[in-house]
Parts: C-alpha cells; sequence; structure tokens
C-alpha cells in the first residue's frame, strides 16, 4: 500500500501520509458505512447513503449485490415462484421443459423448477450460517491471539494451525459419514466448525497490524480494559476485514455443503441445489436427456458462489483505492479556462 | 576523477540547459472530481545546476517531481505542457523509450530507502540488475562500477553483499543514491531523500551529495518541506503552493529577502538557535483544497497582506529584480515571460 | 527543597533481543535522573536511539522499568498498582502521541476519546457536565467551535487538528504533567508554532507541566524552559534551554547545535565531517558511548562510565573532558587546543581552522 501519490489538498499532513480532507474516501468502515458497534457516535443514515453510492459506482459490486438479493429474495419467499411443492412426485415423469413445468421433470416426476426455487433456501441459510458462525469464531480467536500475544498466542496459533493442516474436504466426508445425512443446522455446525481457521489467521494478522496504532496506546493510556479496547478500538476497525472474512466463509460454505449434498453425506430428504445434484447423478440425468436437471442446479451454486466472490472483490475496491480498475477518464482539456 | 574513467554513461557534464519544464499540469482524475495538483509549472534547469523545491504537504512538490521522472500512475495524469530533457519530450513517450533514457540520463532517489530497495536482495544484487536493465553485460564492469559508487559516498565496498536491514539509516541513503549515480546520470531528482534521517546523519548526507555534485557535474532537483535545509546547498529555489509556483529565484535571495508572503511566514515559522527568543506565529489555517480551487490567489484565506483584489483574480508570475512571485503586491515589475 | 512533580532515579530499561540462542540486551535507556517540576516544559531531545521515547513509554507505564524508580509527586510508581490507583495516575499524567494520523480511532468521532477519558477519570461528572468539559478543553486548545468539531471524523480534521484533540483529551483528565511525544514532528513546518504556542498556553493558563519529546532542538529552545539531552540511552546535558544552547559542555550537544541548518547562519565549516548515526546499543562495554565520535575523547572516556556531573549552577554534563573545565573559557580554549583529529575523521576543512569544528 505504499503508493507515495496522496494526491494533495490534504491538510497539515507531515510526511505525506494518509489524505486528511482529501479526495480519496477512507478504507473501514466509516467509508462502508457499515453499522457499528459503538453506536451513537457513528452516522447512520449518511453512511447508508454512501454505501449506496460506492455500490452503484463499482460494476462488480453491483452485479454482486444484484445476484444475491435475487437469491435471497427466492430463498425468501419460494412459494411466490415456485409453482408447486417441490418434494411431490405426481408429474409425468422425465419430461422435458414445457408450458406446464418450465424446467421440466425429474424422473420421479417433482417439478425441477419449484425444486430449485424451494432449493435455494438450504444454501442460503447454509451460507449466511456458516459465514456469521465461522467468521465470529474466527474473530474472537484472530483478535484475542494478536491482542493477548504470548503464550495465549501461541496455543491459539498452534489450534488454527493444525485445523489448516488438514485438508478440509476429506474431514468434512468423514464427520459427514459419521453422522448419517446431516440436516441444514448440522451441516452449519460442522462447517464452520472446520472452517474458521483460514479467516483466523487474515484477522490475526491485521489485529497484529494494528496492534501497534498508537490509537491503541492511546486508549491504553487513558486507563480502558483490554477487553474494551479489543471489542470497541480494534473490532470496528477492521470491519472491512470481517465483512471479507464472512463472504469467504459464506462463499465456501456454498461449495462445501453442495459437495457434500452431492457424494450423497447430506439429507436426501431436504431439497436443495446439492441434493438434487446428488439425485440427478444417481439417476443418470445426462444418460437420460435431463440435462436440465444437473446444470440448473449447478449453475445456482456458480452463480452464488460469483455474488459472494464478486462482493468480495468489490469490497476490497472500495475499501482500498489502490486497487480499482485504471480508467483514464479524458476530460476536455478545454475545460480548464486559465 | 570518477567522470572520466567510467566505462559508462558522460565523463564531461553537457553544457546547457539539461531540462525544460513548460506549463506542467498534473492532475487526479478521481470520480469525485479532478484535482489540479500541478497547474501550469515552467523552469529551465541548466547542467550542474541544484535546484530545491520547496513546500509543504498537498503543494504538489513530489507530484511535480513524479511528473518529471515520468512516473505518474492513474489516476494521475499529465493533462498539459511539456518536459523537455536533453532535447527530447518525455511527457507520451512509450515505457522502452523511457528506460533507454531512466537510469542513464536521468535517476531517482527516493525518500525512504526501506521503501525503494529491495529488502531480499543484497545491495550489490540490485545493482547488478539495475546495470543489467540498461544494457551493461559484464559480470567485472558491474563489479567494479559498483564498488566505485559505494567507494563515492563513503561506503566500504564490502557492504555490497549486505541487506538493507543491516545497514544503517543514512548508509541506506547514500547506498540510494551510490544506486543512481551508476550510470553517471546528467540529472538526478530526489524526493526528500533526507526526510527519515536525525540531524547529524541529513547535514552530513546533505554534504556528501553537494560534494558529488560538484565531482560528477549532474545536476539536482532536491523536493523537501524544510527549507533551511537546502539554504546552503541549492543554487535557485522555487518555493510552491497550491500546485502553483509561489516564488522562484536564486537562494540566497529568497531567504535573504523573501517576497510572497507565504516564502515570508515559512521562513519565520523555523525558530532559530540562535539570536533572541521571539513568539512565533506560524501561517494559520490549511492549504487549499485542490478538488475545489477558489477563485483568486490561493494562498488568500491565510495570507497577512491580503487585498481585495486577491480574492478575485488570480496572480501572474511577475518579475522581481531576478526573481518569480507570484503576488500582486510585487506585480510592479511586470509579469514574467513564461 | 520541594520534592519535584516528576523524579526519576536511576531509571534503565533493557530490551531483549535475538533468538534463543543467541539472546542480547539492548540496553534503550540507562541510568536516568531527571525531575520535572510544577509549571514548566521540560524538553527531552535527542537522535533515534537516544532512548527519549522509551523514557517517556516508562513514565506513561506503557513499560516496566528494568531497574531505577520513577517518584510522581514523591510516591515511587511501583507501589500504584491496582486499578483504581493505575487509572488515578494515568489521569494524572497522560500521553499525547506523534503520529495524528494514527493516535485516533478513525472509526468514531472525534468526542469518542475525550468523553471515554471524563467516564473514566471524572466519574462524579454527569454526562451534560461531560459535554461542558469536553467543550471547554476543545476551546482551550483552539478547536472552536467546540460543538461543531467534536462531531466530526478524525478524517475531516488535518493533522495539526488531530494532534490539538490529543492534548484536549489529555487536558480533559485535568492533569498535572502532560507527556507529549514528538507531538509536532509530522506536521508541517507552519502548523508547528501553532502547536507549540498551544503547548506553552496550557502550561501558562491551566498550570500543567509538559515533558515534550523531540529531535528537533530549535522547537525545544522555542518552547521548552530546561533541556535534557539524550544520546545513547544516557543523558548527556541538562539544564536551563538557553544555558544549555549557548553554552553547551558536552561535545554532543555542541554536535547537534552545529548540524542543526539554520538558514540564516552561514554554514559551520567542519561540522559535517561526522557520518552522524548513533550506535544501537547492545550489551555495551563501560566507557562513554559517545567516545567513537568524539574528538576530544581522552583514555578515561573508553573505561569509564562519565556521570552526570554538576558544572555551572543547575546545568549538568555527563563527560569527562567536560567535568576537567568547569569555566567557560577554559573548555572553549580546551577545545581550541584540541589534537588534530584523528585518522578516521575527515581532514581538516580546506580553510585551515584548527578547532574541533564544532561551532
Amino acid at each position: 500500500m505504499a503508493t507515495t501519490q496522496t494526491p494533495p489538498g490534504a491538510g497539515d499532513a507531515g510526511a505525506g501520509a494518509a489524505p486528511g480532507a482529501g479526495p480519496f474516501p477512507q478504507a473501514g468502515p466509516a467509508a462502508a458505512g457499515l453499522p457499528l458497534a459503538g453506536g451513537g457516535s457513528v452516522a447512520g443514515a449518511r453512511s447508508m447513503r454512501r454505501m449506496a453510492r460506492a455500490i452503484t459506482a463499482n460494476r462488480k459490486a453491483t452485479v454482486g449485490t444484484a445476484l444475491l438479493v435475487l437469491f435471497i429474495f427466492i430463498a425468501a419467499f419460494p412459494g411466490l415462484i415456485a409453482p408447486y411443492d417441490p418434494q411431490a412426485e405426481i408429474f409425468p415423469r422425465s419430461k422435458g421443459p414445457s408450458a406446464a413445468h418450465w424446467l421440466g421433470t425429474t424422473s420421479f416426476g417433482q417439478d425441477m423448477f419449484s425444486q430449485v426455487i424451494w432449493g435455494a433456501r438450504p444454501v442460503l441459510l447454509i451460507a449466511f450460517g456458516v459465514g456469521l458462525l465461522a467468521t465470529i469464531v474466527a474473530m474472537l480467536i484472530g483478535v484475542a491471539a494478536a491482542y493477548l500475544g504470548g503464550a495465549a498466542d501461541g496455543t491459539l496459533n498452534v489450534i488454527t494451525d493444525v485445523l489448516l493442516v488438514i485438508p478440509l474436504f476429506p474431514l468434512l466426508i468423514i464427520i459427514g459419514s459419521y453422522l448419517h445425512g446431516a440436516g441444514t443446522a448440522v451441516m452449519i455446525a460442522v462447517i464452520a466448525a472446520t472452517g474458521w481457521s483460514y479467516t483466523a489467521r487474515q484477522l490475526r494478522a491485521q489485529a497484529l497490524s494494528l496492534r501497534n496504532r498508537d490509537f491503541l496506546n492511546a486508549a491504553k493510556v487513558r486507563g480502558e480494559r483490554p477487553l474494551y479496547i479489543i471489542c470497541v478500538e480494534i473490532i470496528p476497525t477492521m470491519t472491512s476485514l470481517l465483512v471479507a472474512a464472512f463472504l469467504t466463509n459464506a462463499l465456501y460454505a456454498v461449495l462445501f455443503s453442495s459437495s457434500l449434498q452431492f457424494i450423497g453425506l447430506g439429507d436426501p430428504s431436504v431439497t436443495s441445489w446439492g441434493t438434487m445434484l446428488y439425485w440427478a447423478e444417481n439417476n443418470e440425468a445426462f444418460q437420460t436427456g435431463l440435462p436440465l436437471w444437473i446444470i440448473v442446479p449447478g449453475l445456482c451454486i456458480v452463480l452464488l458462489g460469483a455474488a459472494f466472490a464478486l462482493l468480495n472483490y468489490a469490497f476490497d475496491e472500495i475499501g482500498n483505492p489502490a486497487l480499482r480498475p485504471a480508467r483514464s477518464i479524458r476530460r476536455g482539456r478545454a475545460q480548464r479556462a486559465r | 576523477m570518477p567522470g572520466d574513467s567510467s566505462p559508462l554513461g558522460s565523463a564531461a557534464p553537457a553544457s546547457g540547459t539539461v531540462l525544460e519544464v513548460r506549463d506542467l499540469s498534473v492532475e487526479y482524475l478521481l470520480e469525485r472530481g479532478t484535482v489540479l495538483a500541478v497547474d501550469q509549472v515552467s523552469f529551465d534547469l541548466s547542467a550542474g545546476e541544484f535546484l530545491g523545491i520547496v513546500g509543504e504537504s498537498g503543494c504538489g512538490k513530489s507530484t511535480l517531481l513524479f511528473a518529471i521522472a515520468q512516473l505518474l500512475v492513474p489516476p494521475a495524469e499529465v493533462t498539459g505542457g511539456s518536459v523537455i530533457f536533453k532535447g527530447r519530450n518525455m511527457v507520451g513517450l512509450t515505457d522502452r523509450e523511457l528506460s533507454a533514457v531512466r537510469w542513464r540520463d536521468l535517476s531517482v532517489v527516493m525518500q525512504s530507502a526501506m521503501n525503494a530497495l529491495n529488502p531480499v536482495k543484497s545491495i550489490g544484487a540490485q545493482y547488478f540488475d539495475a546495470m543489467r536493465a540498461h544494457g551493461v553485460a559484464s559480470k567485472g564492469e558491474i563489479a567494479e562500477r559498483s564498488s566505485e559508487v559505494l567507494k563515492m559516498v563513503g561506503i566500504d565496498p564490502v557492504h555490497l553483499k549486505s541487506y538493507p536491514h543491516q545497514l544503517s539509516g543514512g548508509m541506506r541513503q547514500r547506498a540510494m543514491i551510490a544506486m543512481a549515480l551508476l550510470f553517471t546520470p546528467d540529472l538526478v531528482i530526489m524526493d526528500e531523500p533526507t526526510s527519515a534521517l536525525d540531524v547529524v546523519a541529513q547535514r552530513s548526507l546533505m554534504v556528501q551529495i553537494k560534494e558529488l555534485q560538484e565531482q560528477l557535474g549532474f545536476a539536482i532537483i532536491f523536493v523537501t518541506h524544510d527549507m533551511s535545509l537546502v539554504s546552503h546547498f541549492s543554487d535557485r529555489l522555487m518555493v510552491m503552493y497550491g500546485g502553483l509556483v509561489a516564488e522562484f529565484g536564486a537562494t540566497r535571495q529568497v531567504f535573504d529577502n523573501p517576497l510572497h508572503p507565504y516564502s515570508i511566514g515559512l521562513l519565520e515559522a523555523f525558530p532559530s538557535i540562535r539570536g533572541p527568543r521571539v513568539p512565533l506565529t506560524g501561517i494559520p489555517g490549511s492549504p487549499p483544497n485542490l478538488a475545489n480551487i477558489p477563485p483568486g490567489c490561493r494562498f488568500a484565506p491565510r495570507c497577512p497582506k491580503v487585498m481585495a483584489r486577491c480574492e478575485v483574480e488570480p496572480p501572474e508570475l511577475y518579475q522581481m529584480d531576478g526573481t518569480l512571485v507570484r503576488c500582486f503586491l510585487h506585480d510592479g515589475g511586470g509579469r514574467a515571460d513564461d | 527543597m520541594t520534592e519535584p512533580l516528576l523524579r526519576t532515579e536511576g531509571l534503565t530499561k533493557h530490551f531483549k533481543i535475538g533468538r534463543a540462542t543467541s539472546r542480547r540486551t539492548l540496553h534503550a535507556v540507562d541510568d536516568v535522573s531527571l525531575a520535572i517540576g510544577e509549571r514548566e516544559i521540560v524538553a527531552l531531545a535527542g537522535e533515534s536511539g537516544s532512548g527519549k521515547s522509551t523514557v517517556a513509554r516508562l513514565l506513561a507505564k506503557l513499560y516496566q522499568p528494568t531497574a531505577g524508580e520513577i517518584y510522581f509527586q514523591g510516591k515511587p510508581l511501583s507501589a500504584v498498582r491496582g486499578r483504581r490507583a493505575v487509572l488515578r495516575y494515568r489521569g494524572d499524567a497522560p500521553m499525547v502521541f506523534q503520529d495524528p494520523f494514527a493516535s485516533i480511532n478513525p472509526v468514531f468521532r472525534v468526542s469518542h476519546g475525550v468523553m471515554r477519558c471524563l467516564k473514566l477519570h471524572r466519574p462524579d461528572l454527569s454526562p451534560e457536565q461531560r459535554r461542558n468539559e469536553a467543550e471547554r478543553v476543545f476551546t482551550a486548545v483552539g478547536l472552536t467551535p467546540a460543538g461543531e468539531v467534536l462531531q466530526r471524523f478524525p478524517h475531516e480534521l488535518s493533522g495539526g487538528q488531530r494532534q490539538r484533540v490529543g492534548f484536549a483529551q489529555a487536558l480533559a483528565l485535568r492533569p498535572k504533567l502532560i507527556l507529549a511525544d514528538e507531538p509536532v514532528s509530522m506536521l508541517d513546518v507552519s502548523i508547528r508554532i501553532g502547536l507549540l504556542n498551544v503547548m506553552a498556553s496550557l502550561r501558562d493558563t491551566q498550570g500543567v507541566s509538559i515533558l515534550y519529546i523531540t529531535h528537533d532542538i530549535a522547537s525545544a529552545r522555542y518552547v521548552a524552559d530546561r533541556l535534557i539531552i539524550m544520546y545513547a540511552g544516557h543523558i548527556a546535558e541538562t539544564g536551563p534551554t538557553e544555558e544549555v544552547l549557548s553554552r553547551p559542555r558536552h561535545p554532543y550537544t555542541q554536535l547537534l547545535l552545529s548540524a542543526v541548518p539554520d538558514p540564516r547562519a552561514p554554514l559551520a565549516v567542519g561540522a559535517e565531517t561526522d557520518r552522524g548515526e548513533p550506535p544501537r546499543v547492545i550489551d555495551p562495554t563501560p566507557g562513554c558511548r559517545f567516545r567513537w565520535r568524539c574528538p576530544l575523547a581522552i583514555d578515561e572516556c573508553h573505561h569509564v562510565t562519565p556521570p552526570l556531573r554538576e558544572l555551572l549552577p543547575q546545568h549538568s554534563a555527563a563527560c569527562h573532558v567536560a567535568r576537567a573545565d568547569a569555566e567557560t573559557q577554559a573548555f572553549r580554549s580546551a577545545a581550541a587546543e584540541a589534537p588534530a583529529p584523528a585518522p578516521l575523521r575527515v581532514p581538516p576543512p580546506a580553510d585551515g581552522r584548527r578547532d574541533a569544528g564544532f561551532r
């Protein structure tokens, strides 16, 4: 982050460090406009508007948000969109797309379109559930390790590293096969419990870099307790990384849970995209002329994953202007009158 | 004499003008608007001349420097004027064409050696890279020249094997300066090379730079925020404010008889260690916001001698006893030619 | 003699560095004894590595001393234990930090720090009173209109304004002593004077003492009543500011003075011969730590660490050579008769002057 080209008009800076009233938006929650702990001191409506502007200005953010909002809507109100009960095996089997069945029917006689619509809910629940849970665990462990240092740091690091080294998917397979058909809640717990280590590392690294910032020393010198410093002073300044951690964890949750379901370790009675893939594979969908049974759920998984990934990139760019694509906007030279 | 026996670069300094900057303007093209960082700056630099550019943060001096060295990256862009170095206009050259000039005829010394030097390579390896990149093939020549430049700056050549972190701050800066002199360039641009050093090391480095300049005959553009630093070393001094040249003349003259109220204020803001202890006031207020340039003189809001005219009409550069000054107080001498 | 506000005795701080296999000790601060009185600004000056920031952090109780003791209002700091006692001390001796961009939490409004200070240290105040107090201290440091500035975010203020916020936070605690760690080093030159004037007014109108840590002698002269020069973890010289600067006894002080760029003075010849970097003091042997750079070094300097001795009233220096010549005249002539510079120094200046060249 060492670009020495901070634009001018930045106020009384000494070594020309961060801009003061400068044109670059600041990294961090004040600019991302997220509501924070620490309450009333932070502007609400104004930062919401700024966030909206930041999202519309950034292409990745716009696409990602649109996709995510679409999927959330589908997951929240499946009954409004899906014409039929997804589990009902009452329709003619293995039919291609038609007016009544937009995607056709499965070899069990279920309406594929309804399945896809209803299948969104468990996936999104898992995504947000794991996202939140894993991020919270990662945050507690990572930040505590960084701030406490010493033996506590050492111990927490060992635990984190062990989990990091173990290949996650085989571990999930082993756990999943013990659990005999993991429903949504179990899936969330298992993936969160094994997947927090990666983001814990990242959060610890950032907390470490913040540890010697003077505002933390200033808090210490005015007499704040360590727990207060961690919760009120450190964590809010890490909000952008926490959001990134959330998106990362959500993305991997989507992919891992769908994969587990695909190989049959999920609960087959739950309708989700992963289980659709499982049934489709078992019934040789491609060979029997029902390619949509595999393609559509697969595509949905991909799109949801892409939404999280795009939002991740977008937040990076919003937070760190140096990462933005270099567009050289040619303004009219004649504009500047002299 | 090092200049004569060196197998690289010109032996004798060329006479005449080495650099002509004409109406150079640099803008930062941001989403929020354009920030005019450098506004039509013009000057000539003769061979072997030491030009000091001083100003506070936000005045555009570093941006100007980067523009001359063609090191600007988007969103910064040269939006007007020319930089004619040894007869060629550097603005608009491709990277390929520039690399023929870089380091051989023009080199740059950055503010902090720790940022500019590669921390995982030894000094000797970095000199090797630099020379290889500019066409010197023979290892023997490279080794010989590397030792030579280190000796020139007063470092024992055994340090070619050292890594940057093993050298002290002053030695690192000297190593950087030595690297800039590998090809005996005609112009060396320095961006606050001493600001990370303590006062004694700073003094010693300045003297060293001046000695090298007199020995090898290169021109120097030296950017700093500390006016007193260049007072004994530079031939001419340019004071910048708000992206414009405020005052420009022979160093001694600017110090002994400053014309622009900003120069006067700046000089008076340095408490002296000799002479009577007097209360000082500094210059209240902040530099202008260059995204939103006010009409009239940019220093008017802070000027103790402001007149009604200053707030409406922007002053041009006027001539006054050989010094150029951008202030209506001195418009009697007539406008400068460019 | 009344007990000074703050006094240190033999204050020492060592850090362990290196790997487990090659552990060495960095002597950041060694045997520092200083005193700060009421209503005075004391400048602690030195280059990087001199230990001045470490002293500040020791006084702020951010580090524990390896040896020695700090007495605040006569009571030893080591006896200050337990949350309430520590909190009270922190209210008496707060710290202002160097970096205006890193010393305020960017997430909250600037009122956050002041309000927390008031909440922690003056719990007897009602929220309304806290509000008023916050406005009072902001006005005292020149941040007006206080009510409006309090609502701003740090990135909306300039560097100079942020540093004033730092002072306001300290002032809200009604401190006896403010520990200011290089408060103006990262500000533009034209803004520094404003902050220095604020510091002087705090001493005059609020009766606060300030320990002003700096590497800039000129600003120390501008604002400080007394000056302490540190070198490589030791105190080199101390005394009233004008006295020390006009009659420097320690060769290092003389070197510093000659190296300060002053456009109004002609270039001091010979000063630049010193390559100029203070050592990192790792596992040092006894002796003066300035001996390798000192043109006046005698044999004793290489074996015996010079103690801080009072040479003139209130004016002490830690130098064997200076001790031998307590009179101003004698010291000057000693410098003029100094032996020719040792071979590793750059040869004498071309114009033939023989003096050691620190003037």
